[in-house]
């Protein structure tokens, strides 16, 4: 869990740098080496990495629009992630989606720039696996904005009425862009919400990825032994904007000051230490975190952009037949 | 199109559940799941019989709760199930629109072919019956003018079977838009036409290959669904004053048989298009820019009918002045000839 917290950091902190090349001086969104927009998850990578524990690859994950965490939780191709976030050919997705939209199927990840919409999905998945009999799980991550959304609700009452072997995790980090909770609702504690629909539901107060991986064990367990789905809803935080080139000018100093001095990485290294594995240790896992990362990078920038011929192939186009996905290109690490 | 010999006549819905039964027996993968589908049979008998044969957990009744149950038929689907999921009346899409096309249309695409969604959409279409404006409509330009989903609209029994297997099959997205008028339904009698021999055999017909209907050098009708039947109604009218229509059923929107359009015009020199949707930015104005494009100098004369930009009215009176019928379409085809 630490590694992927670490790398997940560390992955986020240099997708930041790279976003902002060629942006400035006057902010321009569409500049740079990483076009669009960018949702950065830093703060929330202990929701990701105590759940993911929990996961195979044959499990599925719909994450949201800020998914790099989850995404590399769920083991998902990090070269060929970074390809697809700067909109190279040899990306996840040859350059259709980004940064909001990775698919992964060697790993059954996805996710969605919608909001809640990535929950009926995870509710699909979870009916074909009970039709085929297997023992997996789906896990839909969404933010705490988006528990208000039809979409979620209505997910949660499918799953349940069907027993389906789901598992819903709410990260609240306490904004929805720029609105904060208490504006949006009256319930503080989203997995309230839960037994709304007579299925368990839990919240972890504080972004303790050791407290979300014993909550998520018994959530996925239960979902695998085949009796049902659950809530599970993880304070987290939010370190920075709701997307880069966000000004937050909504957001108190003090809120940004109090999310970035409670870091759910150090508290976990803090753990780490407390139960003897040595600062060496956590050092050289940093290392090879940080190793990782780079090499990604280093690897993506040198992909070759789509051409622009690529542009109608992978959709069904009048009168012609959509290319087959065994022609994706090869690459990646793994 | 040449079909089977065989004497045995079934109603569209009976059709399509023929086919749709034939695909859950050859592959466990292919499940149903919709509003009223099970114990109802569906509200336009769309799943008639099947809860009996298959059970609950092959053919569900869900929630009303289309985002869940549809967004669900996604996530089966990009797992490598095949679900049918039914959406019951298209008026409906407004409350699950964004898993029909951020979702089911787009996933594809977005993943650069890495995942498929399999999936039928079957939906219920058209007026004629005086329900009014949230259950009236036809929306085949929604669905045809955002990419990512195939759109089949069958008007006869044949089709409607031969159409239904193709789509099972189809590794992409389908809307399946059926025709309440057509299904044969005890309470909403269909038109003579519908109605036709099937064989009993599981066949395909390919997406993409418009059917001429009724063959005719004068002028070329070029609609499908209910109005098929109306053109052909008006065809027979025009026959008794000399003037051959030809009849095109183009079957699939998505994708679209310009090719037999083109050729037909190329041969009449006159185009009436006949939509049940509504008029502006439809299927009426797509179909004459493509024939335009291609053979500009063949055309003659054009005219469009389609409903004109109104919610669909309640009162019988309303509704039928602004649903294309068999004089105006008539009517149409006479000021072509003139």
């Amino acid at each position: 869990m630490y590694e992927w917290m670490v790398t997940a950091r560390h992955y986020e902190e240099r997708l930041q740098e790279e976003y902002l090349e060629g942006k400035q001086p006057a902010f321009d969104i569409s500049a740079g080496p990483i076009p669009g927009e960018l949702h950065l998850a830093a703060g929330h990578e202990a929701a990701a990495a105590g759940v993911c524990a929990h996961l195979r690859d044959d499990d599925v994950v719909t994450a949201t629009h800020r998914p790099h965490h989850v995404a590399i939780a769920k083991g998902v191709d990090l070269k060929r992630m970074t390809a697809e976030i700067f909109g190279r050919r040899t990306g996840l997705c040859k350059g259709k989606g980004g940064h909001m939209h990775l698919f992964d199927p060697d790993v059954n990840f996805a996710c969605s720039g919608i909001i809640a919409e990535g929950c009926p999905p995870a509710v699909g998945a979870a009916m074909a696996a009970k039709k085929r009999n297997t023992d997996g799980v789906a896990v839909s991550f969404v933010g705490e904005g988006a528990i208000d959304q039809g979409g979620f609700l209505e997910s949660l009452n499918l799953a349940a009425v069907h027993d389906l072997p789901v598992v819903f995790v709410i990260e609240d980090n306490d904004w929805a862009i720029s609105m904060p909770k208490e504006r949006v609702t009256d319930v503080s504690d989203g997995s309230q919400r839960a037994a709304g629909f007579d299925m368990p539901g839990v919240r972890i107060d504080y972004d303790d990825a050791v407290a979300v991986f014993e909550a998520a064990e018994e959530a996925v367990m239960r979902a695998r032994a085949g009796n049902g789905p659950s809530l599970v809803e993880v304070q987290v935080h939010r370190r920075m904007g709701h997307f880069m080139g966000d000004a937050e000018a909504y957001r108190p100093e003090d809120d940004v000051e109090r999310h970035q001095r409670l870091d759910s990485v150090e508290r976990l290294a803090d753990d780490l230490r407390s139960s003897d594995v040595s600062d060496e240790e956590l050092a050289a896992i940093r290392e090879r975190a940080h190793e990782r990362v780079e090499e990604a990078i280093a690897w993506a920038k040198d992909q070759p952009e789509p051409d622009p011929a690529e542009v109608t192939e992978d959709v069904f186009v009048d009168g012609g037949q959509r290319p087959r996905a065994a022609d994706a290109p090869a690459g990646g690490d793994d | 199109m040449a079909q089977a010999a065989t004497e045995r006549e079934l109603t569209m819905s009976r059709a399509m559940v023929e086919a749709v039964a034939s695909e859950m027996r050859d592959g466990d993968e292919v499940f149903v799941m919709g509003e009223d589908v099970a114990d109802y049979g569906g509200i336009f008998d769309s799943t008639q019989g099947l809860l009996a044969e298959f059970g609950r957990d092959r053919v569900m009744d869900v929630p009303i709760s289309e985002t869940a149950f549809i967004g669900a038929a996604v996530g089966a689907a990009q797992q490598g199930m095949r679900p049918i999921a039914e959406l019951m009346f298209v008026d409906f899409f407004g409350v699950c629109m964004d898993q029909i096309y951020n979702q089911m249309a787009k996933n594809t695409y977005m993943s650069g072919g890495a995942v498929n969604v399999p999936m039928v959409l079957t939906t219920a279409v058209g007026g004629t019956y005086n329900d009014a404006a949230q259950h009236s409509q036809t929306l085949y330009g929604t669905f045809a003018h955002l990419p990512g989903m195939k759109v089949v609209v069958p008007s006869t029994a044949y089709d409607a079977k031969g159409l239904m297997h193709s789509a099972i099959r189809d590794d992409d997205p389908v809307v399946y838009m059926f025709h309440k008028r057509l299904m044969g339904l005890g309470w909403m009698p269909a038109p003579e036409g519908p109605k036709t021999p099937v064989p009993e055999e599981a066949y395909t017909i390919p997406f993409g290959e418009a059917d001429v209907k009724r063959e005719g050098s004068d002028a070329t009708v070029v609609t499908l669904g209910l109005h098929v039947h109306r053109a052909l109604e008006a065809a027979e009218t025009l026959a008794e004053e000399g003037v051959e229509a030809e009849v095109v059923d183009l079957r699939t929107l998505v994708p679209m048989d310009t090719e037999t359009v083109v050729e037909s015009v190329r041969k009449t020199g006159r185009l009436v298009v006949v939509d049940e949707d509504y008029r502006s930015f439809g299927l009426t104005g797509e179909v004459v820019t493509r024939v335009a494009e291609r053979a500009l100098d063949d055309l003659e004369a054009v005219r469009r009918l389609a409903v004109p930009d109104v919610p669909i009215p309640y009162a019988r009176p309303l509704e039928e002045a602004v649903n294309p019928d068999t004089g105006a379409i008539a009517e149409a085809v006479r000021e072509t000839v003139e």
